[in-house]
């Protein structure tokens, strides 16, 4: 057993698709020259006044709805009050203590089983303005900054758990499920590259003592720039503070909540200046926006948007197309154009484990070799539903299936054209009966062979048959000749 | 008769007619700027050059036959807090002194497209924020009545402007009495509208959610006139009224069975008695038109001030945050600041005061203080300590809360008023205008010159303040009216019934 169980909430930030920014008219597009996307609003000119973003409130409606949260009757905005330079107005524009949505969960589970399936309860999703970016460049102990306001005012959502997570793999199960469903239901692309998701993740120890459960003094960690990191950051953190609690006996309520930044490259966390941590934000209603109430028919409309989400494919894929846990996973996890495609393929083929093999198999592995997405896939669905149903039906011989979808893939031929470039044809039973009749004519020796009992001696007749007539199917060879035999 | 005298509507029909060019009318008026301004101290800034170029082209324009605005060729004058596209918008502080807006307010924007001549910028307390004009960071305004007199404030300049005929409207702000309490020391009418009518887009915030944009003139006629002009609903502002402002009848018609409320508590301690007879005598000449009188009690209006006072700076603390020195506006200088820091440093290192020097601010940090210290003033400063004392953790529910749930029992009060009455009429002021420099060094003393006014702001209604009599000493008293959200007809055609059977608002004072 265990020396102590990790406890882990994780707080996301979650940058929302919106085309303007969220209280102006503003682009948030990526990667623009520092400064360019401002306008007098989210540089917090004097006089300038917020507007709030439908769109971003629709977006923010739909998540919450997905997370299972119950939309409060009103929400209201709130100014979160500090100093920074990259934070023009001297307050961020969020929510307090009535969040736009509250009490949700997602459901994690593991396709090989290293944990339990478990519900992560999401104690509330809120919407605020992003801040903008400092550049520190300190040159010989002077430190200069400066300040880059594009991403100010960009709309996110902060989606918080409840400490209901177990370990890294559960914190990583999470975060894995919580980017699949918001790239699923379209609200954010959650490139944590470009800043669009950030993670802090809350992290103490229960430790048992000779039947007494201790807990240790809650850490935040920030900095983490992917989920690895994520992972890591936990794992070493558990370390750190089980070490930290052996030395000195620190428990939960002994001193205030510290902050510790993730260092990737060293593999550590380590402490940030305590004076940053302890600020009183002076939170109070922001008297420039008015307070939003959600109608039920725009909770309905925000659900209904919503689509199949993963983890309802999930499962109609084991319980509707028997597929197994693992291939349910796989093809969930490429996203909502490549389940798409294969939903449409499989109504062509009629054959959800032959299209799940091909897709899972081949189509994927082109796909990663080719680094490109199933959009620009040369095969469309309803061509790959048809070869796979052409395969089933027994016109297109299995042995032969590689040829034809390479050659469906590399000149972007129908399945009915690759098999017909390769001389691919169904050949009829009367036919393939007058060439097995002559080849057991021709080979005496392996009739009284098999009719000696050896039957596996009719292989041979199997690859000069094949020579004759390329198409000749030889499972089809072999029960013809044996049936041929047996009547003489 | 010369222009001047002449009311803005008469103006405005008479350009209409091309009896006169508004070259000759806005040339008048800046003759009188030159003449007497001097000693007023009304404006912060005008340009001579570019009004009369602005007349000129409306004059111009009419000539050619193009249908001009309600305003074509008129003179406003505008308190320095609204934002003017490539203009200096410095709210009289030291903190704005060379801010230059880049964008229109919709107010502005909305005079611009009426064709009105943008006549100068009107001096105020700084960032609003006072009850005398005497908090403007660059100059003292006197009262055209008596030079030794404050002209009240915030608004000061703008009512000064009109009261010594400097323009025929200005357009003033009004958070807690700042249109109202000017207005109704230097003689003319000043209109607070319902919160939510005029965009506060590109108006510079005090206090968000009392901050109200409005017009003052010589008569409720050019009142109704710049109303109707700068009211309506704005996108841009999300705490605008959504709701048409025509009016369905004309401001000239009496309004019959007018039930007029008589504050009882408006009567009390630390009214002047020249101010209550001056008030009462309105009172009875309302009766003598038909008005019924109906005594109606307002219990909390006891509380406003407290109320105003905390509210106010609360939102105020957070809304002056952004004038930090980082992106705009006045930031301290940085190499003295710097060699201040090093020397403060180097001081503590010596003394072995190692844990100070830690302690020492960072760059940053001195950048703001400094900044922030430098350029707002005393008042200023003392709002924004209120204010974030009143926010902090372990207060916001004993003062922010407790004012916001007072500020509901008030506006219940004004809601059982106006069940019974259709105005409250009362004073705007205990007072006639005081001295220049008489209440500087008491705070207190000036935040209840509000009295009368903050109720208004607190419960967002609309209030007009019109001049009804003169103290011995011949400074103007004046009488306010309070309405129903969103009745500012019925205040404005109260307010002319009583301009048309008294001469208060056509005196003049003896520049
Ligand atoms: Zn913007």
């Amino acid at each position: 057993m265990s020396k102590y169980t990790t406890i882990i909430g994780l707080e996301v930030h979650v940058q929302l698709a919106t085309k303007s920014k969220l209280f102006c008219r503003c682009s948030t597009q990526f990667g623009a020259e520092p400064n360019t996307q401002t306008c007098p609003v989210c540089i917090g000119m004097p006089g300038s006044l917020p507007v709030m973003n439908e769109e971003a409130l629709n977006l923010a409606l739909q998540t919450a709805v997905a997370l299972n949260c119950t939309i409060p009757p009103l929400t209201k905005w709130d100014r979160k009050q500090y100093y920074y330079p990259d934070l023009p107005k001297g307050y961020q524009i969020s929510q307090y203590d009535m969040p736009m949505s509250e009490h949700g969960h997602l459901e994690i589970s593991d396709s090989k089983d290293r944990f339990e399936t478990k519900q992560i309860r999401i104690l509330r999703a809120h919407l605020e303005e992003d801040a903008g970016k400092s550049v520190h460049d300190e040159v010989a102990g002077r430190a200069d900054s400066v300040i880059d306001l594009n991403r100010t005012g960009t709309p996110l959502l902060e989606i918080v758990s409840e400490p209901d997570m177990r370990s890294a793999l559960e914190a990583r199960a999470y975060l894995d499920e919580l980017k699949l469903l918001l790239t699923y239901i379209g609200v954010s692309d959650c490139n944590m590259q470009e800043g669009s998701l950030r993670v802090d993740a809350n992290v103490n120890l229960h430790i048992d003592k000779g039947g007494e459960k201790i807990a240790t003094p809650i850490v935040e960690i920030k900095n983490m720039n992917s989920f690895r990191a994520v992972e890591r950051a936990i794992e070493y953190e558990a370390g750190r503070q089980y070490k930290v609690w052996q030395e000195t006996g620190a428990k939960l309520g002994d001193s205030p909540k510290q902050t510790r930044g993730w260092d990737d490259a060293a593999g550590v966390t380590r402490g940030q200046r305590s004076k940053e941590e302890s600020s009183d934000y002076r939170y109070f209603p922001d008297p420039d926006l008015v307070p939003v109430s959600f109608s039920d028919e725009q909770v309905d409309a925000a659900k209904a948007s919503l689509g199949e989400l993963p983890s309802t494919i999930r499962e109609s894929l084991q319980s509707d197309h028997g597929l197994s846990a693992y291939d349910a996973e796989v093809l969930v996890n490429q996203g909502r154009t490549l389940i798409d495609y294969y939903q449409s393929a499989v109504k062509v083929a009629g054959d959800a484990k032959g299209v799940c093999n091909w897709v899972t198999q081949d189509v994927l592995r082109v796909l990663k070799e080719s680094d490109a997405g199933i959009e620009t896939f040369s095969i469309t669905a309803a061509s790959l539903g048809d070869f796979v149903a052409k395969q089933k039906s027994g016109e297109l011989p299995t042995a032969r299936g590689r040829d034809v979808f390479d050659a469906m893939l590399e000149k972007g031929l129908s399945a009915a054209d690759a098999m017909h470039s390769l001389g691919i044809e169904e050949v009829d039973d009367s036919e393939l009966e007058s060439l097995c009749q002559s080849l057991l004519e021709a080979n005496p020796r392996i009739v009284d062979d098999v009719k000696g009992g050896k039957q596996q001696a009719v292989g041979a007749l199997i690859g000069q048959a094949k020579k004759q007539n390329p198409n000749a199917d030889p499972s089809k060879v072999r029960q013809i000749c044996l049936d041929l035999i047996a009547k003489m | 008769m010369s222009l001047i005298e002449l009311s803005a509507a008469e103006q405005s029909r008479k350009l209409a007619a091309g009896e006169i060019s508004s070259v000759e009318l806005v040339q008048a008026y800046l003759d009188r700027i030159e003449k007497y301004d001097g000693s007023v101290g009304a404006f912060l800034r005008y340009d001579t050059g570019r009004a009369i170029a602005a007349a000129k082209e409306i004059d111009k324009r009419r000539a050619a036959g193009e249908t001009l605005g309600p305003l074509a060729g008129i003179p406003v004058a505008v308190k320095d807090i609204l934002a003017e596209r490539g203009q200096r918008t410095s709210c009289a502080s030291k903190m704005l002194e060379e801010f230059h807006a880049p964008y229109d307010a919709t107010v502005i924007a909305r005079l611009k497209a009426t064709d009105a001549v943008l006549i100068g910028r009107t001096n105020m307390d700084e960032f609003a924020m006072g009850g005398s004009t005497e908090n403007s960071a660059f100059q003292t305004t006197q009262n055209p009545w008596n030079l030794k007199c404050s002209p009240g404030g915030s608004s000061g300049g703008a009512a000064a402007a009109v009261a010594a005929d400097f323009a025929p409207l200005s357009i003033g702000t009004d958070t807690g009495g700042s249109i109202r309490q000017p207005a109704g020391f230097c003689g003319i009418v000043g209109f607070k509208p319902t919160y939510g009518r005029v965009s506060r887009f590109g108006l510079v915030a005090f206090a968000s959610s009392l901050d109200q944009v409005g017009p003052l003139a010589r008569s409720v006629e050019d009142i109704a006139l710049l109303y109707s002009v700068i009211a309506g609903h704005d996108p841009q502002d999300s705490t605008s009224l959504d709701k048409p402002i025509e009016f369905a009848t004309p401001i000239d018609k009496p309004l019959e069975g007018l039930k007029i409320g008589v504050v009882a508590e408006h009567f009390a301690e630390g009214l002047d008695s020249e101010v209550e007879s001056a008030v009462r005598e309105a009172f009875a000449t309302y009766e003598s038109l038909g008005a019924k009188l109906v005594e109606v009690s307002l219990p909390h209006s006891k509380y406003a001030v407290a109320t105003y006072y905390v509210i106010a700076p609360c939102e105020a603390s957070s809304n002056l945050a952004r004038y930090d020195g980082v992106h705009y506006g006045y930031r301290s200088d940085q190499a003295k600041l710097a060699a201040e820091l090093a020397a403060e440093r180097a001081a503590l290192e010596e003394a072995g005061e190692r844990g100070a020097a830690e302690d020492l601010d960072t760059p940053l940090v001195r950048m703001y203080r400094k900044s922030r210290s430098e350029a707002f003033g005393p008042e200023v400063k003392r709002r924004i300590m209120l204010g974030t004392y009143a926010l902090s953790a372990g207060y916001y529910d004993a003062y922010y809360l407790k004012a916001l749930q007072v500020r509901r029992l008030i506006r219940q009060d004004y809601d059982k008023a106006f069940a019974e009455v259709d105005v409250i009429a009362g004073p705007v002021t205990p007072t006639p205008p005081f001295e220049l420099g008489s209440l500087v060094d008491d705070p207190l003393a000036m935040y209840l010159v509000d009295l009368y006014t903050v109720s208004a702001n607190l419960t967002g209604i609309p209030a007009l303040s019109l001049p009804c009599g003169a103290s011995k000493s011949g400074l103007p008293i004046g009488l306010q009216l309070q309405a129903k959200p969103l009745a500012e007809e019925t205040l404005l055609r109260a307010g002319h019934m009583y301009q048309s059977a008294t001469d208060w608002h056509t005196r003049r004072p003896p520049l």
